[in-house]
């Protein structure tokens, strides 16, 4: 019972104490309109930290992650839209800031070589099965439609 | 058909050979500023000397700059320094430097302890600008053109082979269409 109790304990210590460090990182400094807090942390973990360059504006507590922060912060307080925050950053920092990149025709290629890949394969596929069309029919068609009625 | 299934095959490994090979090293990728080739940001910034009074970025203009982004809380800024303190005693070209996210006083004592490169420091305590400049990590060079565009950057230390081989054949043969038609 004892043991119990300790152990809740601990965990509401460590859940505290985790959510603790999670806030600690960024300090800037809350939007009231929810909406807009809402995009604000929706569009700090689309952006990497440029000298992290693995972690999200969100998870960085480096000098330069903060400014950037607190730029998109104020970009949303000026009424810019999502996608004006995201061209801001990319006229100065370039694509690579964004951490999902937009398509463009530098990587459409990227973004057709599975379906090119599926058609050249149903291409070789299809001149395989024609070719083996071309042997002598079996009867194993024929049985299977009289065997259904 | 072998031939059709071998061409798709080879065409795969080329793909993979060249993805491989342009792969970034060390983790790490040198981002190509989206500035090259276009007009220097706009910026108005108090001086660390003289008083404060506020440099206009305009000022860039009619002839050839380099700005460097520096701060004394930056261990390749000092690396970089005697290089900087080289061009200015080369007098190609004068350096306008940008304090980032800096104290004025710590960077008053570092140009008086080790040589003042720069023309003119100006200080960016907020890192507004340095955002504008697309900087991310000090120290950083851009070479700007008599009209105004950037024409070259560098992300790390200025050393002398970077200098040499990037920013000085700009200096001898990009001369505004002005100067070298009265040559």
């Amino acid at each position: 019972m004892k043991l119990r109790a300790l152990l809740a304990a601990l965990a509401l210590a460590l859940a505290l104490g985790c959510s603790a460090i999670a806030f600690a990182v960024d300090n800037t400094p809350p939007i009231a309109d929810p909406a807009m807090q809402q995009r604000y942390v929706a569009l700090i973990n689309e952006f990497r930290c440029m000298q992290c360059q693995n972690e999200a504006l969100a998870d960085s507590n480096v000098g330069l992650a903060a400014d950037l922060r607190l730029e998109v912060h104020d970009l949303i307080l000026k009424g810019k839209s999502d996608e004006e925050i995201r061209d801001f950053l990319v006229a100065r920092y370039g694509e690579f800031i964004l951490l999902r990149p937009r398509m463009s025709l530098r990587n459409a290629w990227l973004w057709a070589a599975p379906s090119v890949l599926l058609l050249a394969g149903l291409a070789v596929a299809l001149s395989v099965m024609r070719k083996r069309s071309r042997l002598p029919i079996t009867d194993e068609d024929t049985s299977d439609n009289t065997a259904d009625a | 058909m072998p031939i059709t299934v071998l061409a798709i095959f080879a065409l795969i490994l080329v793909v993979l050979i060249v993805g491989i090979s342009n792969a970034p090293r060390e983790g790490r990728k040198d981002i190509v500023s989206p500035l090259l080739g276009k007009s220097a940001p706009e910026f108005a910034l108090p001086k660390l000397l003289e008083g404060g009074a506020l440099y206009d970025g305009k000022s860039l203009r009619g002839g050839w700059h380099l700005v460097n982004v520096w701060g004394t809380w930056c261990g390749e800024c000092r690396a970089e320094h005697a290089m900087l303190l080289q061009i200015k005693g080369e007098g190609r070209v004068p350096i306008i430097g940008i304090d980032w996210k800096d104290e004025d006083a710590s960077a008053k004592d570092w140009l008086s302890q080790l040589g003042n490169p720069y023309e003119t420091v100006v200080t960016d305590h907020d890192g507004r600008v340095a955002i504008d400049w697309g900087v991310y990590g000090a120290p950083e060079s851009f070479l700007i053109s008599p009209q105004g565009i950037v024409v070259e950057k560098q992300i790390g230390a200025m050393t002398s082979e970077v200098w040499q081989s990037r920013f000085l054949p700009h200096l001898s043969t990009g001369m505004p269409a002005g100067a070298k038609a009265g040559a």
